[in-house]
């Protein structure tokens, strides 16, 4: 019992400070939208209409994957703060147990990025699509799926850092590469082979492969989807359960 | 009375050059204030963080409340509260969220948690600023405020590690007339670290740790007393002429610093009657000077606890943090 309320309390905790920050709340929206409409318009023009879809259209469920992909590794990764302010002292001297707080911390990065992602999702009808109730829906389990896998994922980097000074080595060599080897600005079969290797052990790329899946309305060409639904979810699955996993194991031997 | 704290042997190594905790061995009898004194780097913080299963000792044992906080963690967390010598406040939650938040993570009942809340808030003069958020809280607040959550889910003991550091003495006397009352008032048992000797007056007992070692322990008053009692400070016309005048006649070995002869006295109040009687008219002040507990601490180490031990005791802190990173 007393773990179920700790589970409660570390997520309202965060969900507390996600309402109350608003600068956090913004930018998590407006990042997306700039890459979609600067971004996303400017390559359009590059990108031949031939390829199958608006180019914009392409990118929406790779703009969708990179929402909960900083969201829950920048939730994740605020234990490091919680490190450095002390914070995390308090709750690991309370009596539950270290996967409790592991779990807590994952549900909290994973409700935070799907909150996110469904306000993304209501841009979709500026970008000519329309999605039916069921294909939204699907798209918010999804994101829940790959928010919790990223989440536990950034716990297990957290577990290594000691300072917030860490954040933009994070950032740079692992959340950015995640991001452009997941599919979601081209393609992965596009890539060499090496990096397609990379892209296919990583998270995300099933994530965006799974909505590419569950959104878009043509599934031939060469901007279809890289792998089946099936292939995607069965792959996220297996790897939120090994990082929640991992994630334990570390935060227990570490901390 | 039974031991609620009670420590055996229990000694913690750094990889193989520091020993930060000596085959130490104590034991803290239930509803009393238990002090441990020492210089920065003695191993006060180490030993607390094994008595809050956040370390794991070397070899030894120690018992928490009936448990063991080694292979029992849960048990003992369940049993303590802990107001570390770093905040470790959530500066962006209200004090009373902050508070909320330990409530839960400690499983205090739903109904429980609203009334215990503000009755902390309350015992640590802190309920008008309830809803303010902590980053606003000066120094002390923020320690009364932690002292308040240590309180909520009412533990057996409450560990506070260096409670007064840096607080200014308004803020200090605050949070001692509050942590006087807990073994009262709240049936708790306060283990408390400082390096302010003047403030371990309050407790009922205190262990003196240097180097990792208990060196003394006892009641302030006890401890005082093994200094051979008061030390009587004479000015006189002839301090030479005195001196002899006074170890012919009482027996006393006085010396003499920066003009004023000294000497250990016992039995003080019978000893200043016969001192004015031997000396007669060459006495031209006289005082009485009780030990302190920094003199104890004098006469144990042959060094004061707050000048130059800082240095070595920060090295060994900086050594500890490298080799937990390490590892």
């Amino acid at each position: 019992m007393t773990d179920v309320n700790a589970i409660y309390v570390i997520v309202m905790r965060e969900l507390k400070k996600f309402i109350r920050e608003r600068s956090r709340l913004i930018s998590s929206i407006a990042r997306p939208l700039i890459w979609l409409f600067l971004v996303g318009a400017g390559l359009s023009r590059l990108v031949s209409p031939r390829a199958g879809m608006p180019y914009t259209q392409f990118i929406f469920p790779g703009i969708l994957g990179m929402t909960i992909l900083f969201s829950s590794i920048f939730s994740s990764i605020s234990i490091i703060w919680d490190k450095e302010f002390g914070f995390l002292k308090e709750i690991l001297v309370a009596p539950v147990r270290r996967s409790s707080i592991v779990i807590g911390k994952a549900l909290s990065g994973t409700i935070v990025s799907t909150i996110q992602a469904a306000i993304v999702l209501m841009v979709f009808p500026l970008i000519g699509v329309s999605l039916s109730a069921v294909q939204a829906l699907l798209a918010i389990m999804i994101s829940l799926l790959v928010a919790f896998s990223i989440s536990c994922f950034g716990i297990v980097i957290a577990t290594f850092y000691e300072s917030y000074e860490s954040f933009s080595v994070i950032m740079n060599f692992i959340v950015m590469p995640m991001f452009f080897l997941s599919g979601a600005m081209y393609p992965v079969r596009l890539l060499p082979a090496a990096l397609r290797g990379a892209s296919k052990l990583n998270p995300l790329t099933y994530g965006v492969d799974a909505l590419k899946n569950a959104v878009f309305a043509v599934r031939t060409g060469l901007m279809s989807p890289d792998f089946s639904f099936a292939a995607d979810m069965a792959f996220l699955v297996a790897s939120s359960m090994a990082f929640v996993v991992l994630a334990s194991v570390m935060f227990e031997r570490k901390q | 009375m039974p031991a609620i704290i009670s420590v055996e042997g229990l000694t913690k190594r750094y990889g193989r050059g520091i020993t930060a905790v000596d085959g130490v061995s104590f034991q803290v009898e239930e509803k009393t204030i238990f002090g441990f004194l020492g210089p920065n780097g003695a191993g006060k913080t180490t030993t607390i963080n094994i008595l809050c299963t956040l370390l794991s000792p070397t070899s030894g044992r120690a018992l928490v409340n009936g448990y063991d906080c080694k292979t029992e963690p849960r048990m003992v967390r369940s049993s303590i509260g802990i107001v570390f010598q770093d905040t470790t406040l959530d500066k962006d939650l209200t004090a009373y969220e902050n508070l909320v938040f330990h409530a839960y993570i400690y499983g205090v009942r739903r109904a429980q948690i609203k009334p215990r809340v503000e009755e902390a808030l309350r015992f640590m003069g802190l309920f008008d600023r309830k809803d303010d958020l902590v980053k606003r809280f000066s120094g002390g607040m923020k320690r009364r405020l932690e002292v308040a959550r240590g309180l909520i889910h009412r533990p057996r003991v409450l560990f506070l590690d260096e409670p007064t550091l840096g607080l200014d003495p308004q803020s200090r006397s605050h949070l001692w007339e509050a942590i006087v009352l807990l073994p009262r008032e709240h049936g708790m048992t306060v283990f408390m670290t400082t390096h302010y000797m003047e403030e371990a007056e309050v407790c009922d007992r205190i262990a003196i740790i240097d180097g990792g070692r208990i060196i003394a322990s006892g009641s302030p008053e006890e401890l005082k007393r093994s200094m051979g009692g008061d030390v009587i400070f004479l000015k006189t016309t002839d301090n030479a002429l005195a001196g002899r005048k006074l170890a012919a006649a009482l027996g006393v070995q006085p010396a003499e610093k920066e003009g004023e002869l000294f000497f250990e006295a016992p039995r003080a109040d019978e000893q200043v009657p016969a001192v004015i009687r031997v000396l007669s008219d060459m006495v031209l002040s006289l005082r009485l000077q009780k030990p302190t507990l920094n003199d104890v601490f004098l006469k144990l180490t042959g060094r004061r606890i707050r000048l130059e031990d800082v240095q070595g005791g920060d090295t060994i802190k900086e050594e500890v943090r490298a080799y937990r990173r390490r590892h």
